[in-house]
């Protein structure tokens, strides 16, 4: 009977300590829908699939595009955080496909391109969902080019938030002076590592095993 | 203190060096006795704590032998005792259906016999009456013609023609019927002979029951006794057990395993997919727990069944209560193994549901419709169904592999507790054999004081000192 008690003990111990680890992963997309990237977004879709086709129930995931102000919650075009039950994430991730196809198929192209905006409204939703593992792709070219008015001059909380710049194209005056590029890259990644976050490219996108 | 420090004792390096080796034999020749006794004491000591471990051991090890050899015979002869109680059953239930079959047989044999008994009498040739007028025909012969024997004769020829004709024709049909009585009889000896057949393989029966019994109960001797080959007999047959017992809920694991993977998937739908008690998903707990109970059912119903004596508590039940208790686990077996086939069902369509959507993410098509399709969900609906059941003999071997544990476990302990006697054994025979070795290494830089010594001893005023420093360097 003691032995029993004792047991009971541990083991309600043991569950006790591990009920609130979140082991569930977060990812959240930004778009660039500017002029200049507007033709990549084919792409994207495919990017799209491919993390719908890698996360798990309990997942978020939510795209968002990046135009004149990304700051808002008006610019997420699809998101969800799949069920518990594996047939109803399952329905859940073709309804998210079919809607960014939809998406995808009708969107303009935006004047300006508020990248910093995307990724505040990204650190903010995912901080909400409050995921184990919390993960931003950026689908851009990485030139952020803003509106008068705008102020985006701030310091993005990137602790623990991993962030992957996909498909950064090179612009036309990359080619010109590759340093603008190489600048640009490190500039990113000096502003996103600052922040306590990590940061990686991934620019292969035969490769997409390595973005999440 | 550097060597150069050492040697810088005086202006010459070597001088010094021998003024440092001297003094150092010279303190070393000094203390030679205590360090010899030093040497002795502390090999000694070591030597003498690793043989009392080793006797500890060793004696350990005889318990432990005769732990296992108690082990072994109380097992042996409880299976020896079921084995013979088993027999002794089988007999007894023989004989009461031979028994209350008894006087039947009996009166059938009687029947049959009194019945060709008595087509035997009825079958029984008589013989022919004696001629009572040969008298009279020798009579008649012997009169004149003249006086009418003649006709007298005639006439009996007549007649003795006419009776001939009758006592045939009467002959044969008594031949006839005799031959019918006597065919009659046929069926009834061959009833005989297969009732005293049946008979015979009974007595057969018996007296093959009684020849194994009595094997049985020359080796239940042999363990009441404790002689020393039941017990090896028993050690064998125990080591035999345990590895085929092994090797079957290895094969019994891996049904488990089938099974798990089977249910684990689709009880994601029901408890969640995400959810963890520890490192371990809850589904999987779940499926685990599933099979586990179903496990567990199984034990109780061989149990119940008295096929395993696992719980000696339930064997101890009422026979009513006992069989109710079969109904009760072989119900909730019924059920278990019908959720599995319904969640088998579930898993094949939660896959195809998944490979659908992994299509279309892939920017294929949907589907494709497969005709065959249904053997696959058949097939893990059956293995759903069957597993379960299949599980419930594993009551078997695991009762086996435990009995048979106890006496390997207990072998392998006497194994490593005899190797381990051994090695201190070995280990207090080489620090004392180190001890006598490291006496002679410190004498051997001292042989030039050694060997003045052995001069000097020579020298008779000397020769009780050197008695006594022999004695000491040879002990």
């Amino acid at each position: 009977m003691k032995r029993a008690t004792i047991l009971a003990g541990v083991l309600l111990v043991a569950c006790t300590q591990s009920a609130p680890v979140a082991r569930n992963s977060g990812v959240y997309l930004l778009l660039d829908t500017s002029g200049t990237y507007r033709a990549e977004l084919r792409k994207a879709e495919d990017v799209i699939l491919y993390t719908l086709s890698r996360l798990e129930p309990a997942d978020s995931f939510a795209v968002a595009r990046i135009d004149t102000g990304s700051f808002s919650e008006k610019d997420i075009i699809a998101k969800t955080t799949f069920d518990e039950r594996p047939s109803m994430a399952n329905a859940q991730k073709r309804a998210f496909a079919q809607k960014v196809h939809n998406f995808i198929a009708r969107e303009n192209a935006a004047q300006y391109t508020d990248i910093t905006g995307g990724l505040l409204q990204a650190v903010e939703f995912l901080n909400e969902k409050g995921t184990g593992r919390k993960t931003i792709l950026i689908f851009s070219d990485l030139e952020q080019d803003l509106d008068k008015g705008y102020m985006r001059d701030i310091e993005v909380p990137f602790a623990g938030f991993e962030v992957v710049a996909l498909n950064v194209v090179k612009l036309r005056q990359d080619n010109y002076d590759p340093r603008q590029y190489l600048a640009r890259l490190e500039q990113w990644k000096g502003r996103v590592e600052k922040a306590g976050g990590h940061w990686r490219v991934v620019n292969d996108l035969d490769r997409l095993d390595r973005m999440l | 203190m550097s060597m150069n420090s050492v040697l810088a004792i005086t202006p010459w390096p070597i001088v010094s060096a021998t003024i440092w080796i001297v003094s150092l034999i010279a303190i070393l020749y000094f203390a030679r006795r205590t360090a010899h006794q030093a040497i002795r004491t502390a090999s000694g000591a070591l030597s003498n704590a690793l043989r009392i471990a080793s006797h500890a051991v060793s004696h350990g090890e005889a318990r432990l032998g005769e732990r296992n050899r108690e082990v072994l015979l109380a097992a042996g002869r409880e299976a020896k005792e079921r084995i013979i109680e088993r027999e002794f059953a089988r007999i007894g239930e023989t004989v009461r259906k031979d028994l209350a079959n008894y006087p039947h047989l009996h009166r059938g044999l009687s029947e049959a016999i009194g019945r060709i008994e008595k087509d035997h009498q009825d079958a029984v040739e008589v013989p022919p009456d004696p001629p009572g007028w040969v008298r009279a025909v020798e009579a008649v012969s012997k009169l004149e013609s003249k006086d009418g024997g003649g006709d007298v004769l005639a006439d009996m020829h007549k007649s003795i023609v006419k009776a001939h004709k009758e006592a045939m024709e009467a002959y044969r049909e008594a031949g006839s019927e005799r031959h019918e009585l006597l065919r009659a009889m046929m069926p009834r000896w061959r009833d005989v002979q297969q009732l005293l057949g049946d008979v015979n393989k009974k007595v057969e029966s018996l007296l093959s029951r009684s020849t194994g019994i009595d094997r049985h109960m020359q080796e239940y001797e042999q363990i009441v006794r404790r002689e020393d080959q039941a017990l090896s007999v028993l050690s064998s047959s125990s080591l035999v057990q345990f590895f085929v017992s092994a090797m079957v809920l290895l094969v019994a694991l891996g049904g488990a395993a089938i099974n798990f993977s089977l249910i684990a998937r689709p009880m994601a739908e029901m408890v969640g997919g995400t959810n963890f008690i520890g490192i371990f998903k809850t589904a999987d707990i779940a499926a685990l727990v599933i099979i586990l109970v179903e496990i567990s059912m199984g034990l109780f119903l061989m149990e119940s069944l008295r096929i395993t004596r696992l719980f000696p508590v339930i064997g101890a039940l009422p026979d009513k209560l006992r069989v109710r208790m079969i109904w009760i686990t072989f119900t909730i077996l019924l059920l278990l193994a019908s959720i599995e086939a319904g969640l088998a069902y579930m898993r094949e369509v939660l896959l195809q549901d998944e490979l659908a959507t992994s299509a279309l993410l892939r920017g294929g098509e949907a589907s494709i419709e497969n005709g065959f399709l249904w053997i696959t969900t058949a097939a893990q609906m059956g293995m759903g169904f069957v597993l379960p059941f299949a599980l419930v003999f594993v009551a078997i071997p695991l009762e086996t592999f435990i009995h048979s544990l106890r006496t390997v476990v207990g072998l392998v302990g006497i194994g490593l507790l005899r190797s381990l006697a051994l090695v201190l054994r070995v280990l207090g025979n080489g620090f004392r054999h180190l001890g006598t070795l490291t006496e002679r290494l410190y004498d051997l830089p001292l042989f030039v004081p050694l060997w003045l010594e052995s001069r000097g001893a020579n020298d008779p005023h000397d020769k009780a000192d050197a008695s006594v420093q022999v004695q000491e360097v040879t002990s």
